[in-house]
C-alpha cells in the first residue's frame, strides 16, 4: 500500500515536471498589431527577446579613411568588382569583409600567398558574386531592405557560411511504395510541422514565369464557394513556406496577415508588402547570383542533390523581424549600396520596385529532378 | 404553466445560501432566491451595456456588432467606456450572472437534498469563460487579451490567436480537449440510442430494461459500463472537454510563446535518440 502511494506520488511528480519542462514562465511580452480585441498580436518570451538583442549587435565600423587617392584597379591587379574604389576605401572594405566572413582564417580564406591577384581559391570568386549580390540588394530592392540595407555581415555574422542556408531537400529515406508527399518530417524549414519539408525549392528558386503557376493564393476570396479549386495539398505547400517566414523572423502569422482574410491586402499589415518584395528579391539572389556559382563551386558547398547552398528568409533575418533589428550598417560602407561595376542590365525585372500588387501574388520555381515529380504531383492536384 | 399536482410538496422553505427567507419564493415555475435576483440584475445590466456599446459602434447588423476589449496599452487598468471600458463592465456583469446562476443551482439542489453535480458541472463552463477573459489576460498583463463580444469579431479573435502559435492543432491540451469533445458526442449518442432501443420499442414489443441494455453492449464490445456508470463517464468526459479547453488557451501565450509544432521538439530531443 505504502509502496503504491510512493510510486503514485513519484509518477505524478515526474509527469508534472515533464509538463512544466515544456513550459515558459509568464508573463510574455506582447505587441498589439491590429484593432483592439482582434488578436493581431506578437507574443514573445522576454528571455528569447533578450537573446535576440544580444545576437544582433552590430560590430563597430572600420575607421574611416581619407578621401581620394588612386583607384584600387590602378594599384592592384585583377580587381574586377571593386576597382573604382580608392585604395583606402578598398582596403578598408577588405578588412571589414575579413572581420565579417573569415575572422579566423583572415585574408587567406580567399587569397593565396603567391599574390592577392590570383583567383586560385573558389572563395574569392564567390566573394565577387556575393559582393555584386549585396550591391544589387541595396540598389534594386529598397522595397525590401530599405532603411537598413544589407552588408556581408547581415548574413555571415563572422562565419564563412551564413548559419542559415538551404539546398534542395531530398527528404528522408523511406520504404518503397510509401507516399510521403514531401512531408511528415519534423522539418526546421516548416517550423517543425508535418507540412511539406522543402517549400523553398519551388517558391524561392526558379524564374518568375514558372513561379506564377505555383499555388500561392489558395484561400478563396469570397465567403461562400465560388469556383476556388485549390486543394488541401496545394495549401500545405504555401503554408509550409509561410511557416518558414514566421520562424525565420521570429513572428507569427499576424505579423503580416489578419487571418480572417489572409488574401486581403486591405486588411494586412504593411509588413506583408515588404515580404512580397522579399520573395522576389530572394529568388533573384538564388537564380542570378548563387546558382551562377554552381558550375565551379566545390561539392562540399553544395546540398545533397548538388545545388549550391542558397538564400532564404532566415539567411538574413536569423530569427529577428528585421535583420540586426533594423540597424543600418551599410551607411558606413557606401560602396556596398551602389554598383561599382556595370552590372548586367537584366537582373531585376521591370516594375519590381512598384507598390505591391493589391491583387494576385504569384511566383516560384524549378526543381531538382528527383523532387520535381513529387512537387509537381502534389502542387498541381486541385480538387 | 400549471404546477404538477405533486410538485408543490417539493417547494419547501430553507436551504438558501444567503438572504434567508427574503427571496425564498417562486415566480411561476421559477425559483427566485437571492441569486436569482443577482442573476437577473447582472444579466439585464450586461445586456443593456451591450446595447449601449452597440449603439456606439457603426452597425446594427447582428453579425457585426462588436464590443471590443481595451487596447493592450491599458494593461490591467480601467479603460474609458468607449475604448474598452464597456467590455470591462460587460465582463463583470457576465461573470456576476454566471456565478449567480451556479449558486442558484446550488440552492435549489440543497432545497431538494440532492447532490451538487449540476452546479459543479456548470462551473466548468464558467471556468472556461473566466479563463478566457480574466485568468489569461491577467497572466499576459492586459485586459486587451480577452476576446471581443461579437458574433464575427470573436471568431476573428479565435482565428488570429490560433495563428499566433502558427498551428494550434499541435497544442497538446487542444488535442486532449478535442478528444474529450468528440468522445462526449460519441458517448451521448451511444447512450441516447441505447435508451431509445430499450424504452421506445416498435408496436407490439415490450419495453426492455437494464438487463437488455447491458447485454447489448456485452455482446457488442464485451463490456457494459452500467446505468450509473454511463452517467459518471458522461460527466467526466464532458467536464474534461471544458477543462482542457481552458487549459489549451491558458497555456497559449502565458506558458508558451512560439509555434505549437515546435513544442513537440522535446520528443525529438529525448536523450534516447538525440
Amino acid at each position: 500500500m505504502k509502496t503504491h502511494q510512493y510510486l503514485r506520488a513519484t509518477a505524478a511528480l515526474a509527469l508534472s515536471s515533464l509538463l512544466l519542462a515544456g513550459c515558459e514562465a509568464p508573463p510574455p511580452e506582447t505587441v498589439q498589431l491590429g484593432y483592439r480585441g482582434v488578436g493581431q498580436e506578437q507574443v514573445a518570451n522576454p528571455k528569447t527577446l533578450a537573446a535576440t538583442v544580444a545576437e544582433n549587435q552590430v560590430p563597430a565600423p572600420q575607421p574611416a579613411v581619407p578621401a581620394g587617392g588612386p583607384k584600387a584597379a590602378d594599384v592592384y591587379e585583377n580587381v574586377q568588382v571593386l576597382g573604382d574604389l580608392s585604395v583606402g576605401e578598398f582596403t578598408r572594405l577588405m578588412v571589414a569583409m575579413t572581420e565579417w566572413i573569415s575572422p579566423e582564417e583572415g585574408c587567406n580564406y580567399c587569397h593565396v600567398d603567391e599574390g592577392f591577384q590570383y583567383d586560385t581559391k573558389y572563395t574569392k570568386r564567390v566573394a565577387r558574386v556575393m559582393t555584386v549580390m549585396t550591391q544589387a540588394a541595396n540598389v534594386e530592392w529598397g522595397a525590401h531592405v530599405g532603411g537598413a540595407g544589407v552588408t556581408c555581415y547581415t548574413c555571415h555574422r563572422g562565419k564563412n557560411i551564413p548559419a542559415n542556408v538551404w539546398a534542395t531537400d531530398p527528404g528522408q529515406p523511406h520504404a518503397p511504395g510509401v507516399m510521403t508527399a514531401g512531408q511528415n518530417i519534423a522539418s526546421v524549414t516548416a517550423a517543425y510541422s508535418s507540412l511539406p519539408n522543402d517549400p523553398l525549392t519551388p517558391y524561392l528558386e526558379g524564374d518568375e514565369e514558372e513561379a506564377k503557376n505555383l499555388p500561392w493564393r489558395v484561400a478563396g476570396t469570397t465567403a461562400l464557394p465560388s469556383g476556388n479549386r485549390s486543394s488541401v495539398k496545394q495549401t500545405e505547400w504555401i503554408y509550409s513556406l509561410m511557416m518558414h517566414f514566421s520562424d525565420s523572423l521570429g513572428v507569427n502569422c499576424t505579423h503580416c496577415h489578419n487571418t480572417r482574410a489572409f488574401y486581403d491586402w486591405e486588411q494586412s499589415s504593411p509588413a506583408r508588402v515588404t515580404a512580397w518584395h522579399g520573395i522576389r528579391m530572394v529568388r533573384e539572389m538564388n537564380n542570378d547570383y548563387v546558382n551562377e556559382t554552381a558550375d565551379w563551386l566545390p561539392d562540399h558547398r553544395k546540398g545533397p542533390m548538388g545545388d549550391p547552398l542558397k538564400v532564404n528568409c532566415a539567411t538574413c533575418h536569423q530569427g529577428a523581424y528585421k535583420p540586426l533589428l533594423g540597424a543600418n550598417m551599410v551607411q558606413d560602407y557606401p560602396n556596398l549600396s551602389r554598383y561599382t561595376v556595370a552590372v548586367k542590365a537584366e537582373p531585376v525585372e521591370e516594375n519590381a520596385q512598384e507598390a505591391a500588387p493589391m491583387d494576385d501574388v504569384e511566383n516560384g520555381d524549378t526543381l531538382r529532378e528527383q523532387v520535381e515529380q513529387v512537387i509537381e504531383e502534389e502542387m498541381t492536384t486541385s480538387e | 404553466m400549471s404546477l404538477l399536482s405533486f410538485e408543490r410538496k417539493y417547494r419547501v422553505r430553507g436551504g438558501t445560501l444567503i438572504g434567508g427567507d427574503l427571496f425564498d419564493f417562486w415566480v411561476g415555475p421559477f425559483y427566485v432566491g437571492f441569486f436569482g435576483v443577482t442573476t437577473a440584475f447582472f444579466a439585464l445590466l450586461g445586456t443593456a451595456l451591450i446595447l449601449v456599446g452597440a449603439s456606439m459602434g457603426d452597425t446594427w447588423n447582428i453579425w457585426r456588432i462588436n464590443i471590443a476589449p481595451p487596447d493592450l496599452s491599458y494593461g490591467l487598468g480601467v479603460a474609458p467606456f468607449a475604448e474598452g471600458g464597456c467590455w470591462q463592465l460587460v465582463t463583470i456583469c457576465a461573470i456576476g450572472a454566471f456565478v449567480s446562476w451556479i449558486l442558484r443551482q446550488a440552492e435549489i439542489a440543497r432545497k431538494l437534498g440532492m447532490g451538487l453535480h449540476i452546479p459543479f458541472a456548470f462551473s466548468y463552463a464558467v471556468l472556461a469563460y473566466v479563463t478566457l477573459v480574466v485568468i489569461r489576460p491577467v497572466l499576459l498583463g492586459a485586459w486587451g487579451h480577452g476576446f471581443p463580444y461579437g458574433i464575427l469579431s470573436h471568431l476573428d479573435w479565435v482565428s488570429n490567436v490560433g495563428y499566433q502559435f502558427l498551428h494550434f492543432h499541435y497544442n497538446p491540451a487542444h488535442m486532449i480537449a478535442i478528444t474529450f469533445f468528440f468522445t462526449t458526442a460519441m458517448a451521448l449518442s451511444m447512450h441516447g440510442s441505447l435508451i431509445l432501443m430499450a424504452t421506445d420499442p416498435r408496436d407490439g414489443e415490450k419495453v426492455k430494461t437494464g438487463e437488455h441494455e447491458n447485454t447489448f453492449f456485452r455482446d457488442d464490445i464485451g463490456y457494459s459500463i452500467g446505468a450509473l456508470g454511463i452517467h459518471r463517464l458522461g460527466l467526466f468526459i464532458a467536464l474534461g472537454a471544458a477543462f482542457w479547453s481552458a487549459v489549451c488557451i491558458v497555456i497559449s501565450g502565458p506558458f508558451w510563446t512560439r509555434g505549437w509544432p515546435e513544442w513537440w521538439n522535446w520528443w525529438l530531443e529525448l536523450p534516447i535518440w538525440n
